[in-house]
């Protein structure tokens, strides 16, 4: 049995604290929940094989250090906060075009069950359909399931060149004519942000096309994003006013305030609860939280 | 035929008509898949045309007692679509139009039966396709690819299906239908639609599905890379993703495989190389040529013996056919084969296919290999003649040994063709006792009764929800 098998044990209310950076997400914890933290580290790093195992616990500060150090980089957001939480919280890098889907990424996971056993789900290997996918019910889970003690992620080479640019001009909706793969377009309204990676060759050919659309220059990053994420249909970004960021092609749009809960279908409910209650049955893990 | 049966079928007629299929010859076609394992028994089969009728057979097979399994193509290859205890099979063939397609938001909605190639032949005027390529692609179905969260040549740098599909309408085992996911970036709640893919059709079945599309890439470089030994063709691709080149495709076929498909199509692949692997890349034109490049140059560094280019079009298209028609090739060296796939870490390729050999040699079977190399997925084909006696135990023993090789290389039951009955008996070893309790867990807040085609994935003897709704069959229905 691990440490934090041990920790978590089988019986009373109990939840992780990572970071906190997504401390209320899905609704306040009960306040008699016992508080434990997640292991931490890197256990295992193979750049050949683009994937690396480690602890929930640990900072994605740090794990962005191991990566860069072998020129890579992998799909979890680069915001502080730690790998479980960030898995458990589910939301993408705003840079997902080229980063790739979280939810594509976790390839493994090792959480403790609400009985205090270790539950293993998925594989070591990018490739794997071996049974039901728990990795992808623990992402977006936030904590409800299981408590993530270790996962398995994909890594991914970072390109040989990588530019933002901006335009004052150019539609935002017309820049996925333009360009192969962008790895991000973002618009505040008023200007539009282009993450170009590639090659330097197919950077230069890309921002040139570009300039069919707009006059275009090149700047240091991304926006500074609004705390909050809204989920939006692709289609109904050119809606957006006020203050915002969105991810055209992608739909993820940044503002001051929360995105009002989506209301899910009944049938949804009704198997989102039977999973709930076939996981935790005594509704012991992270109590007060939901992740529907 | 029973008076049970009777009036399954009555009601089931009352529905589809002359939908209805419960003929022997009908029946006996539907015991199997592609895949060797013997047929269960069949039930009715329902051609059902729209959601609806889907909705009604289930709760019609409900009423009855039964259980249901969906089916596609039938080309899957662990035994996903073989019918267990005669449940009725639903049969999603025939639900196959593509509903819409929008270039703007990159999706398109398809019902399940459409058939892979066909989504992207309608597709490619518009300048786009649909990513997941398996082999079979001219005839396996998009309900198919979902339930096996199938792969292909092309998922290397683009992903399995599951990167692919956004939204899935669900009718489940109760008969409720339900919308998995959506069309938004990040939608709320338990990620259903990503559990629900590769599922088997034990989660439900799938009625429409909201796909997405992704543009053609402007250029596209195929090499032909030839080596003395698997050994080498291997080394190569572990150093081609090592030194951070994601290419769109790596597929390497050994000598057997190489010749028998020359003999067939004459696609122009080297007799005497040991292997053979074929690259592709693509993106933007001096993008592509780097890559190309240095994919020759690390072949070389790794003893390619020879590096050709395709030169046009029509060769690119003439080396894919030679890979996409190395099932049918084989067809003609042998009377059966045993198509297996695992997945190890790419660094352990060369080992597992060295092991892989050994294996077929000490249980005196020939084998060949062509495989998705980029992803470390293995797909030997042990050749056998099916009429030779005890040769199926011969060719089970040796399939049992290279899954435990596999799992002995920190690998994988299965890339791309599901656990089905296949590799059920295998998933001991790679799961405890608890792991598979927490799979069924899932399972079961889907198909709680478990009615959606029972008896596969969790092993037998595990799961007595499973044991139970195939002992519901009564005792003389047709088997
Ligand atoms: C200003 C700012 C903006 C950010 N913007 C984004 C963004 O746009 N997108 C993005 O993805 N990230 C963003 N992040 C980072 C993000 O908050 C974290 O990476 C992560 O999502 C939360 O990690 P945490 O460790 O802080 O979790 P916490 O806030 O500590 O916990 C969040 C929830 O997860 C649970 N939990 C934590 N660890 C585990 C575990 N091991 N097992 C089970 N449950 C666990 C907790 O109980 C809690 O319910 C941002 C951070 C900051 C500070
Ligand atoms: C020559 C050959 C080459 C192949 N190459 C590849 C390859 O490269 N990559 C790969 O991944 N696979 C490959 N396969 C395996 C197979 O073709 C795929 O698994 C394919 O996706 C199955 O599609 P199908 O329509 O034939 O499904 P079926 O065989 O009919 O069904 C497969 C599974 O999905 C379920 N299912 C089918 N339709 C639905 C539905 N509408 N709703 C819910 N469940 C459903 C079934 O119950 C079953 O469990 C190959 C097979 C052959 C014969």
């Amino acid at each position: 049995m691990s440490d934090f098998a041990k920790l978590v044990g089988a019986e009373g209310p109990v939840t992780v604290v990572g970071g906190r950076t997504r401390w209320h997400v899905g609704g306040e914890v009960r306040p008699d929940a016992r508080e434990v933290h997640a292991p931490s580290g890197v256990v295992s790093y193979d750049p050949a094989e683009m994937t690396v195992t480690v602890r929930a616990g640990t900072t994605t500060t740090e794990l962005t250090t191991t990566l860069n150090e072998a020129s890579q980089r992998c799909a979890l957001p680069e915001r502080g906060g730690t790998v479980g939480g960030s898995v458990v919280i589910g939301e993408n890098h705003p840079e997902v075009l080229g980063r790739g889907w979280l939810t594509s990424s976790v390839l493994q996971v090792t959480y403790i069950s609400a009985e205090g056993k270790l539950i293993r789900g998925g594989g070591p290997t990018v490739k794997n359909v071996s049974g039901f996918d728990l990795p992808r019910l623990v992402v977006g889970s936030l904590g409800t399931l299981g408590l993530v003690e270790e996962v398995i992620l994909r890594t991914n080479p970072i390109p040989p060149r990588s530019q933002w640019v901006e335009s004052h001009d150019a539609d935002p909706f017309a820049v996925a004519s333009r360009v192969l793969r962008p790895s991000a377009v973002l618009w505040n309204g008023a200007s539009t942000r282009v993450l170009l990676e590639g090659h330097a060759p197919d950077v230069a050919a890309s921002l040139n096309s570009l300039t069919a659309i707009g006059a275009w220059s090149e700047v240091d990053g991304s926006f500074e994003l609004p705390q909050h994420r809204w989920s939006l249909q692709p289609a109904e970004l050119n809606g957006c006013s006020g203050t915002f960021v969105a991810s055209i092609g992608v739909g993820t749009v940044w503002r001051d305030e929360p995105q009002p809960r989506p209301a899910l279908s009944p049938s949804v409910i009704e198997i989102s609860t039977r999973m709930k209650n076939n996981f935790d049955p005594t509704g012991r893990l992270n109590p007060g939280r939901s992740a529907f | 035929m029973t008076t049970a049966d009777d009036a399954l079928l009555a009601d089931l007629k009352r529905v589809l008509g002359d939908r209805v299929r419960a003929d022997s010859a009908e029946r006996a076609l539907l015991r199997r898949d592609a895949s060797v394992f013997d047929g269960g028994s069949a039930g009715p089969t329902c051609l059902c045309e729209s959601t609806e009728e889907v909705q009604r057979v289930v709760r019609i097979a409900l009423a009855h007692g039964r259980s249901v399994v969906p089916r596609g193509a039938g080309t899957g290859l662990a035994g996903g679509a073989i019918p267990l205890g005669a449940p009725v099979i639903i049969s999603l063939s025939r639900m196959n139009r593509i509903l819409e397609v929008d270039t703007d938001s990159r999706i398109a909605w398809v019902e399940p039966g459409v058939v892979n190639l066909d989504l992207t032949k309608h597709l490619t005027p518009l300048g786009y396709h649909f990513a997941p390529d398996p082999s079979s692609q001219q005839v396996c179905t998009i309900g198919g690819n979902v339930g096996n969260n199938s792969g292909g040549p092309h998922c290397l740098a683009y992903g399995v299906t599951n990167a692919h599909i956004l939204a899935i309408e669900v009718v489940l085992a109760d008969g409720e239908i339900v919308t998995l996911g959506g069309l938004d970036a990040e939608p709320s709640g338990y990620d259903l639609r990503g559990v629900f893919i590769g599922g088997e059709g034990m989660l439900g079945i799938t009625t429409k599905v909201a796909v997405r599309i992704t543009p053609n890439p402007p250029s596209v470089r195929t090499l032909l890379l030839s080596f003395d030994t698997p050994r080498d063709a291997a080394a190569t691709v572990s150093a081609v993703i090592a030194a951070g080149i994601v290419p769109a495709a790596m597929e390497v076929m050994d000598q057997r495989i190489t010749i028998a498909v020359e003999n067939y199509v004459n696609v122009g692949y080297p007799r005497d190389a040991g292997a053979v692997l074929l690259a592709e890349v693509d993106g933007l034109p001096d993008g592509v040529d780097i890559d190309a490049q240095r994919i020759s140059d690390i072949g070389r560094q790794h003893g390619a013996t020879d590096v050709r280019q395709a030169a046009s079009d029509e060769e690119r298209m003439l080396l894919w056919k030679g890979r996409k028609t190395a099932f049918g090739a084989v067809a003609q060296i042998a009377p059966n084969y045993y198509l297996h796939d695992t997945v190890v870490p790419r660094s352990k390729l060369a080992d597992t296919l060295e092991e892989v050999y050994r294996i077929a040699d000490e249980h005196d079977l020939a084998v060949v290999n062509v495989f998705h190399a980029g992803d470390g997925n293995l797909h030997p084909l042990l050749l056998f003649n099916g009429q030779e006696p005890g040769i199926y135990d011969r060719v089970h023993a040796a399939g049992a040994k290279i899954v435990e090789a596999s799992l002995a290389a920190g690998g994988v039951l299965s890339g791309e063709h599901g656990i089905g009955v296949e590799k059920q008996p295998y998933m001991h070893q790679m799961f405890s006792e608890d792991d598979l309790d927490h799979q069924e867990r899932l399972r079961h807040a889907f198909d709680p009764a478990c009615r959606s085609n029972p008896g596969k994935v969790i092993p037998v003897g595990h799961s007595c929800a499973d044991i139970q709704s195939l002992r519901n069959v009564p005792e003389e229905v047709w088997g």
